[in-house]
Formats: structure tokens, C-alpha cells, sequence
């Protein structure tokens, strides 16, 4: 069965390497942004902690990353392929439900990885950020816990939508503003309290924060913060409930 | 002491492949499916005809396990497909009436990846060829044709080496030559022994590839049997039809022939003819004398699709 899963996700990663679109936005669109910001903002001392630039950019674009190799990716494809009929066919087989979700959640979570590990490099060789020795378990863990529960919120988000077209604008409509209040654009100290703490309810902030805080040179230890990892769990567990009560594998705009 | 098991149908006929009874569904007050009867025998092409809305797709999601039914009995294999498992799955292929292909596979891949799923799969060049795909396995999905997509889906259905094949409308949209060898491969599963569950809303389909027929109308089976003899059609009077040259009637025919004219206008004659060897015979003698050619004389049986336009119209 473990074997059915990597076969199952073999053939799915093939699927989204060979996707110009899912190529854009999750990889290129991250690097875009880590360029843009770090070029902007330089080397000033910004954010509540009083780093260098690129120091803030580089985990905040990390965690940006981690969304969008898992949960944009995840959202879009699965809907486009529910609708398409191609998760429907999948069904007549014998293959198993939880084969073709862990399959599919497996290439999310993988590519969510690569995809900070080439904003990682990026902002160690253009940017000269010191990658973290003692605290990489922090960054590993935090981003393998974030890429989880954001490929449980895909599935809970995919249930929401009912068309594949609609599926790319439900995305960004929803992570631009969390994006934006959570840290990973603009330090988020420069908001007013009351959004600060609209954002602390959210998993953007505790995954770009939990990064973030690996990524500090100030921290020593490990570098994993129990609290924000907690609320990911929290949101991972919202997001499974939803997916296995209302995701469905037949087309739903074509039935009504 | 009394034997209390009820002998179902399919240890009586074991031939049965899928067994259908009383089979209802409801969605609301609408009755899609209201009570039918179905036995499929192995090894057979069974056309389920129907015009949209008649319930054909309703009936054929419930064998195929993706739809619940309100009220009836349901065999398929020998398993009630509401309660399949992947053991069932295993032994039945689909082709659903609307999917596209695997996005950014080649059909090799797609085939690799489905054969993956089933605990003997057919060798995967050879299904490949038998749907006429061969120069195509390198290519993505993306590029092939609509009609090649479709027989990528009979040869994703067909990857598992099911007993049991669905078709859910396998050629609607294709045109004629498409049609005539997406034909050729359904013909080809029969060579295989599979059992085939076709619907279609296309008479020369059936008629080209069905062993038995059922037509459902407004969710009940309104005629069943074989292409020839559906709807009493072998039983039928023939049309023979002929056009007589200027100033000649059909009041000058012979005597037996006369009460037979269905239409006369123009010259334009029909007859409506039971013997109609006898008939004809008839009518050439009678035409030959008189030194008539009768060039376009045309005798014809009801089509199947006349038979089935009187049987789906009654109800609609």
C-alpha cells in the first residue's frame, strides 16, 4: 500500500512538473517576490527584531513559498481535476481514497520543501543570509508542519469551490491579504493592533513567524516555537475535518 | 425442515452478469428511475437506449456504484454495487460519459499509472494497439484528438482486464468516422469475452454493436430485445416503395397489390407490404409486361430508428 501511495504521487509530480502554470505560481512567483522585496528594502534594519532585510524577506518569502508549493497547487489541481472528471475515474478503480489523497498530499508537501530550498539558496548566494546550522530542525520541522496543514486547508477550501476557473482568483484572493497582515510582505509591526491580532488567528503568521524565528541569529536552541506549531496543528485539524466531511470526488458543476 | 434461503436469480442463471430488479430513484418529487428490470448475460453487448432525461445515466451510476438507489434490488458480479469494495472494482472498467484525460501524462503514463491500481493488469503496449493508439503512446494527452482521448478511456477501462466493461455514451460528439472506429474497438471486446453495458441515444450504435437492446423512456424500459426484433419489429409490415411513370395510377395496379397502397402522390407510390416477397414478385411481373423499368422500386423494413422514435415519442 505505501508502495501505491509513491506510485500514485510519481505520477502526480510528473503531472505538476510538466505544468507551465503550476511551475509559475509555485516556484517562479515565490522567487519573484524575494527579488522584488529584498532589492526594495536592501539592507535596512526592519522588523521587530531589528534584522537586516534580507534576513526578514528570506523566511517570511519561505513560508509564502511553502503555501503555494502546497496549499495554491493542491487547491488548483484538485479542483480542476474534480471537475474534469479525472478524480471520478480514478474512483471506478480499486485504488483506495486515502491512496489518491496521501499521494497527491505527498507531491504538495515535497514540493513545498524544494520550493524553500530554493529561496533558502537564493538568499544565501545573491543575499548573503547565514543559513541556520543549530536551528535547521526548526526550520525543517516548521515547514513540514506548515505544508501539512496547508494541504489539509487545501482540501477543505477545494470543497468550496465549484469550478476550476474560479479556483486560481479564490486562492489569491484569500492569501494576498494574509500575506500582507501576517508578516510576510511588510513587517506587520507597522500595522494597527487590532489587525495584528485580526492575523495571530490565522496560520500564515505562525508559519512565516515560526520561520522567522529559525532563521534569527539571536535564537539559540533548536529554533522550533511550540506555540505557533501549535496553532498549525489546530488549523490542520479544522481543515481535515472539513475535507472529510464535505470533499467529494464527483463533479460538482455539472450536477448542481 | 424447510429450505428458508430465497435461490436469488444468479445462482438460477449464473450466467448473469448484472441483475436488476424493481430498481427505483428519486430525486425529490422527480422519479428518474421509476421500477425497471435488466439482466445482462457474460459475454454479451447490452445497448441501453434512451433519449436525455430518460434515466440511462441515473441507472447506470447505480451498477456502477457512484450513485445510491431509492428502492430495489441490485447485482452486479454477484455484489451489490452500493456496498463495492475495491475487490468489485477490480474486476469492472468504466468508461465515464464525461472525463477528460490525465493532465501532463503521456498515454503510456496514464496507462503505467491505472495498471498500477489493478491486481492483474492487461500488458500495457498490447491495450495500447488494441485501441488503435499505437503511433500516439509518446504523445500527452493534451495533444491528442477528441476521438483518441476516447479510446484512451476504453483502454484506461480496459487496463485492469475487467469481465465487466460500462460505456456511458462512448461516441457522443464524434464524427462519422470516429464514430465507425470507436465502433470497431467496442466489436473488439466482444473477441475478448468481456461483458459490455453500452447506453447511447444513437439507434445505429445499438444496431451496429448490440446483442440485446432495452430502451428506457421517462425512467421505465419501454421495449427489450434484439436489434431485430425490438419493438415487434420483425413482425412489421415492409415499405415498398416505387414511382410510376406520367399517366399512370395507382388505381391501375394489379388487383392484389391495390389494397395495399399506403400513399399515392405524383406517382410516388407506397406500399405497405407483410409478404413482401410475394408482393414484389407481384409487382415486377405486373411492371415487366408493361415494359416499366420501376428504377428506384426500394424495399424496406421499419428502421431500428423508427422503432424506437414510435416507442420513446408515446411517452414523451
Amino acid at each position: 500500500m505505501i508502495g501505491l501511495v509513491a506510485h500514485q504521487a510519481r505520477f502526480d509530480l510528473l503531472s505538476f512538473v510538466r505544468n507551465r502554470q503550476a511551475r509559475f505560481f509555485t516556484l517562479v512567483l515565490p522567487i519573484l517576490f524575494l527579488v522584488i522585496f529584498v532589492s526594495v528594502f536592501g539592507n535596512d534594519r526592519i522588523g521587530p527584531q531589528h534584522v537586516k532585510a534580507s534576513t526578514y524577506y528570506v523566511p517570511g518569502l519561505a513560508a509564502l513559498g511553502v503555501i503555494a508549493g502546497s496549499f495554491v497547487n493542491l487547491v488548483i489541481s484538485i479542483t480542476a481535476q474534480r471537475e474534469a472528471g479525472i478524480l471520478k475515474r480514478r474512483r471506478s478503480t480499486p485504488v483506495p481514497a486515502w491512496v489518491l489523497i496521501a499521494g497527491r498530499a505527498l507531491v504538495a508537501i515535497v514540493v513545498a520543501l524544494a520550493v524553500m530550498t530554493v529561496l533558502l539558496l537564493i538568499g544565501r548566494f545573491a543575499y548573503g543570509v547565514r543559513l541556520p546550522a543549530e536551528t535547521l530542525p526548526g526550520v525543517v520541522l516548521t515547514a513540514i508542519v506548515g505544508a501539512v496543514t496547508f494541504c489539509c486547508l487545501g482540501y477543505a477550501l477545494s470543497t468550496a469551490i465549484r469550478s476550476a476557473d474560479a479556483a486560481q482568483p479564490m486562492v489569491q484572493a484569500i492569501m494576498l491579504p494574509l500575506y500582507f497582515i501576517s508578516g510576510v510582505f511588510i513587517p506587520n509591526v507597522s500595522l494597527p493592533h487590532w489587525l495584528q491580532d485580526v492575523a495571530k488567528v490565522f496560520p500564515v503568521q505562525h508559519l512565516a513567524g515560526g520561520l522567522r524565528h529559525a532563521f534569527d541569529p539571536a535564537t539559540h536552541g533548536v529554533g522550533i516555537v511550540w506555540s505557533d506549531l501549535g496553532v498549525l496543528g489546530l488549523w490542520a485539524a479544522v481543515g481535515l475535518v472539513i475535507a472529510l466531511t464535505r470533499f467529494v470526488w464527483t463533479p460538482v458543476a455539472a450536477t448542481g | 425442515m424447510p429450505d428458508l434461503r430465497r435461490a436469488g436469480d444468479d445462482e438460477l442463471t449464473p450466467d448473469a452478469v448484472i441483475s436488476v430488479r424493481g430498481l427505483r430513484k428519486s430525486y425529490g418529487d422527480v422519479e428518474a428511475v421509476a421500477g425497471i428490470d435488466l439482466k445482462v448475460s457474460r459475454g454479451e453487448i447490452f445497448a441501453f437506449l434512451g433519449p436525455n432525461g430518460a434515466g440511462k445515466t441515473t441507472t447506470v451510476e447505480i451498477l456502477e456504484g457512484f450513485r445510491t438507489r431509492s428502492a430495489g434490488e441490485v447485482s452486479v458480479l454477484g455484489v451489490d454495487p452500493a456496498r463495492a469494495g475495491g475487490a468489485w472494482r477490480d474486476r469492472v472498467g468504466v468508461v465515464l460519459q464525461e472525463s477528460q484525460p490525465e493532465t501532463g501524462l503521456t498515454v503510456r503514463e496514464c496507462l503505467r499509472l491505472y495498471a498500477g491500481y489493478y491486481s492483474a493488469p492487461r500488458d500495457i503496449s498490447e491495450t495500447i494497439a488494441l485501441v488503435g493508439l499505437d503511433g500516439k503512446a509518446g504523445d500527452l494527452t493534451e495533444q491528442l484528438s477528441g476521438g483518441q482521448r476516447r479510446r484512451l478511456d476504453v483502454a484506461l477501462a480496459l487496463i485492469g482486464d475487467p469481465e465487466l466493461i460500462f460505456l456511458d455514451e462512448p461516441t457522443t460528439g464524434f464524427d462519422p468516422s470516429a464514430r465507425r472506429n470507436a465502433w470497431g474497438v467496442i466489436a473488439g471486446l466482444r473477441e475478448l469475452g468481456k461483458t459490455v453495458f453500452l447506453t447511447t441515444h444513437y439507434m445505429d450504435e445499438a444496431e451496429n454493436l448490440a446483442d440485446r437492446i432495452a430502451v428506457i423512456a421517462k425512467g421505465r424500459i419501454v421495449a427489450e430485445g434484439t436489434p431485430e426484433t425490438l419493438g415487434g419489429r420483425e413482425r412489421m409490415a415492409a415499405l415498398v416503395r416505387f414511382t410510376l411513370p406520367d399517366g399512370l395510377g395507382a388505381d391501375g395496379l394489379p388487383e392484389a397489390l391495390r389494397g395495399l397502397v399506403r400513399s399515392a402522390a405524383n406517382g410516388r407510390v407506397t406500399l405497405e407490404s407483410r409478404r413482401p416477397l410475394a408482393d414484389v414478385k407481384t409487382l415486377a411481373e405486373w411492371a415487366l409486361e408493361r415494359g416499366l423499368d420501376l428504377p428506384d422500386l426500394d424495399v424496406r423494413r421499419p428502421s431500428l430508428e423508427d422503432v424506437y422514435l414510435e416507442l420513446t415519442e408515446e411517452r414523451a
